[in-house]
């Protein structure tokens, strides 16, 4: 990989932390991550991760800017490795200006092929002397902390906050690891280019440092969802680790069942009974659901259902990313019945659109998917707000009358939904092809008239359609079309190629496809497509649905997402020339 | 009550003349006129198969789900709003095989719903092949040397998985199986009722007649607190059992254990998000939650 970004380093630095599982490298990340934000720095971090709980060797890049960032950067400016084998597992990320902070004795006599700027700091050593070798992380964010410029009070303020409630002895211990952390890394008189030496932002201060499981977590919240039903499955697993902790003060009803089976028929009842219900998982997890799912398409049931993806087929590769169940979803479940899937890119989208989800499933009685991915579950950085004064909630369950039917034919489909117990009258719902009444029915005159009535809804909620994103110049040649997680790295790419003749369009709303796709696509020379897929499963569906090839891809298909470095590489290939 | 409150009028029904299924609809209806149920507050759940039809003949409301799924909505229904009268009824096929998992898992949750399992020991509606419960030797189409595999004990299974309520009726005595319907809908958390049913067309075998010879009442000498001597109740075979196997009334329900009706009776339907909690978990974000 190229040194795009050199000229920005001391603006932007990229740190790389990487060590077993089980080693806290996520505590590491968190205190580091936190105390940069409230520092007034702009942060960013993705982690890829074994799927193992124990050894292996994981890692996490934090980048540290004065703006926004939001992408994954191949480049690693400084390297914390912690375990025997961390500086191997990131050796192609490693350049003759890469820092490695670190101590000798742990990561092993490793051949560090192009650095000849290893520091040896003894954190272990140095934690042992402050009282107990398990301080050593907190020793090493001291040290990183210290080259990122940041207050030694403030340092020391953080790990306070952060250990507040343990024993007085273990919060000052930590306090005082920090410190000789950051006073080893002073004390090895490390060259300046070395050292970060931007400006705080005291805006940032008071900024949301969140992930993508927690954006889509209060999104679900702020939806009125008040049931939520699941088997764990990664990377979808945060999502629900999230709402059983806090959704109980919400007055939340969260249940780990038995399997997915279960959990799609257990919202559906939720639904049935007034709840607002939502199931996450992943695809694997999914497929467990499908007959479910299409039991929602029958009964006219609203449901959300929020599938973080991971390479596939079958178990594939479990803690990876991938964006590979785009036409899966758009296809899951037998028979034919309308669905709206959302494609989360940024994390406000993540709040905005799953809080949308509820309403929109309301409103039409279909299922809404909210399609994310692991990377944009496990990715943090900060936003300025969460504006809850943009949101409502919207019912639209009906008190029911003697004479109710549930499926009474309207116009647009939407016949009004009533539950059982509120009203006189009688909420009947069948899997079975069935009458008004919804009881069922072998009548071949009412299947079509059913039919025609599922489908009407799908024409309907086309007009709630978000339209997509485009960014860049109005008058472009070039169009780079992207959805979901990767709208940032694509975003930032662009940014560094700075051509005035290249957009991208970004679609947070995938299906049903917005009609102004074929005018935004027609008025490009050249289009091309970025899919963290083998196929091009979205080419496909702007193909099908608005008639038109998209002219090149930049496809991956590894496990890891894109960096900036890699699309900039692509992406110059294959626009036309300025 | 009476109970024709519960009667649909005039409809078809798709079941075979003699079949076992008439007498456990009427004795539903019946049941649920003499506890006063009021047909807005009843939810009958069910799956797939002829059992699983019998909430369409019934006034009350209906999900009539998946094969083998009724359990899961029918305790999400109850978790959402427990004023309502829950109850999945399905038959042996859609809940001890298809649905088994969900089975043994409804157990555990202990949701204060009733589970009324038609048994005929076949399967009826993909015409006669065997069910979970079908005795061994017993021949079909697609067993053409006979059932081999041990046969599905629901009610030693309930037992062992400390079900609060387990009981077996038989179709054809109704004032009996009325009276087991009225306690299990009654009693507070699981309730499972296993019904001996005949089918005419496909089991020639275990008939009206066989079931009525090769079963009996547990009397008073049967104390069905006493987990070991149900279990002991529950694997008898020849003759056949019937009535309260177990109870545990100490179990606390999954609607109770959800934790949100303990300061809010309020179905769930009913309620709003707190927007106020919700911006202070937000704020949590600013430094790190």
């Amino acid at each position: 990989m190229g040194n795009y970004g050199r000229t920005e380093r001391k603006e932007d630095m990229s740190i790389v932390l990487c060590g077993e599982a089980g080693q806290g490298v996520q505590t590491v990340e968190f205190l580091l991550t936190r105390l940069l934000k409230l520092a007034g720095h702009h942060v960013f971090a993705t982690k890829e991760y074994m799927s193992r709980i124990r050894g292996g060797a994981n890692s996490t890049t934090i980048r540290v800017s004065s703006r926004r960032v939001a992408a994954y950067v191949h480049r690693m400016d400084i390297l914390i490795p912690l375990s025997r084998g961390a500086v191997e597992h990131v050796a192609h990320r490693m350049t003759p200006e890469t820092v490695v902070l670190g101590e000798r004795k742990v990561i092993g006599d490793v051949c560090m092929p192009q650095s000849c700027r290893f520091f040896d700091i003894d954190f272990t050593k140095i934690a042992s002397e402050i009282g107990n070798k398990i301080y050593s992380n907190v020793v090493a964010v001291g040290a990183v902390v210290n080259l990122l410029g940041v207050d030694l009070e403030h340092l020391k303020g953080y790990v306070r906050h952060f250990f507040a409630g343990k024993p007085e002895s273990v919060v000052e211990d930590n306090a005082r690891a920090a410190e000789a952390g950051y006073k080893a890394a002073g004390a090895l008189n490390l060259p300046a280019d070395v050292k970060l030496s931007m400006a705080a932002d005291t805006r940032v201060k008071g900024e949301l440092l969140l992930n993508g499981s927690e954006a889509v977590g209060m999104g679900a919240i702020a939806g009125g969802c008040n049931f939520v039903c699941s088997y764990p499955m990664s990377p979808s697993t945060p999502v629900l680790t999230f709402l059983a902790q806090h959704g109980r003060e919400f007055g939340m009803v969260v249940e780990q069942v038995e399997d997915e089976i279960a959990a799609m028929n257990m919202a559906i009842g939720a639904w049935y009974a007034g709840a607002r219900a939502m199931v996450t998982t992943s695809g694997g997890g999914f497929a467990l659901m499908v007959e479910g799912l299409s039991l929602a398409g029958m009964l006219e049931s609203p449901m959300v259902i929020h599938i973080g993806q991971r390479p596939g087929p079958a178990t594939g590769l479990p803690t990876r990313t991938e964006q590979g169940d785009l036409q899966f979803v758009l296809r899951a479940g037998h028979g034919e019945f309308p669905r709206i899937v959302l494609t989360p890119g940024t994390l406000e989208d993540g709040f905005y659109l799953t809080q949308k989800a509820f309403n929109l499933a309301d409103r039409y009685q279909v299922p809404v998917f909210v399609l994310t991915d692991q990377f944009y579950i496990d990715s943090y950085y900060n936003i300025p707000a969460l504006d809850l004064s943009k949101v409502s909630v919207q019912k639209h369950v009906v008190e029911t009358s003697k004479d109710y039917r549930r499926y009474e034919s309207a116009e647009d489909g939407i016949s009004p939904r009533g539950i059982p117990g509120y009203g006189e009258g009688l909420v009947v719902v069948d899997s079975d092809e069935h009458d008004e009444e919804g009881h069922i029915t072998e009548n071949l005159d009412l299947r079509e008239q059913m039919v025609d009535k599922r489908l009407a809804k799908g024409y309907a909620l086309e007009e709630e359609m978000a339209p997509p994103e485009l960014v860049g110049p109005e008058d472009y040649r070039n169009l780079v079309v992207c959805w979901g997680s990767t709208y940032h790295v694509v975003k930032e790419a662009l940014e560094r190629l700075a051509r005035d003749d290249t957009a991208m369009l970004h679609y947070r709303q995938v299906y049903p496809l917005h009609e102004s796709t074929v005018d935004y696509l027609n008025q490009a020379d050249r289009t091309v497509i970025v899919e963290g897929n083998a196929t091009g499963q979205f080419a496909d569906v702007i193909s099908l649905h608005a008639g038109i090839d998209i002219d090149d891809a930049i496809l991956k298909y590894n496990g890891l997402t894109f960096s900036v470095e890699e699309l900039v590489d692509g992406l110059k290939g294959l626009l036309k020339p300025d | 009550m009476e109970a024709k409150a519960f009667d649909m009028g005039a409809i078809y029904i798709a079941w075979c003349p003699g079949c076992g299924n008439f007498p456990i609809l009427r004795t539903l209806k019946e049941a649920l006129a003499e506890l006063d149920l009021d047909p807005t507050q009843v939810v009958l759940v069910s799956g797939i198969g002829q059992a699983a039809k019998t909430p369409h003949y019934v006034r009350t409301n209906v999900f009539n789900g998946l094969h083998g799924r009724a359990l899961p909505p029918a305790t999400a229904i109850k978790a959402c709003n427990p004023r309502l009268t829950v109850i999945a009824e399905s038959g042996d096929g859609d809940t001890y095989g298809e649905g088994g998992n969900h089975f043994m898992h409804t157990i555990r949750r202990n949701p204060n719903i009733t589970n009324i399992v038609h048994n005929n020991m076949v399967y009826g509606l993909t015409k006669g092949q065997a069910s979970p419960t079908s005795r061994i030797g017993f021949k079909t189409p697609v067993q053409p040397g006979g059932v081999y595999a041990e046969p599905f004990n629901p009610l030693a299974v309930a037992i062992a998985l400390d079900a609060s309520f387990v009981a077996r009726a038989n179709a054809q005595d109704r004032e009996q199986t009325k009276d087991l319907m009225k306690k299990a809908i009654t009693h507070k958390g699981y309730a499972l009722l296993d019904i001996f049913q005949p089918c005419v067309t496909y089991n020639k075998l275990n008939t009206y007649e066989w079931f009525k010879n090769n079963t009996y009442y547990l009397d008073n000498s049967h104390d069905p607190h006493d987990r070991m001597q149900a279990f002991e109740k529950a694997i008898q075979k020849d003759p056949l059992p019937l009535g309260i196997f177990y109870l545990n009334p100490h179990k606390s329900t999954f609607e109770d254990n959800t934790g949100v009706y303990q300061q809010d009776d309020r179905p769930l339907h009913e309620r709003d998000v707190d927007f106020g909690r919700l911006e202070d978990l937000i704020r949590n974000f600013e430094t790190g939650a």
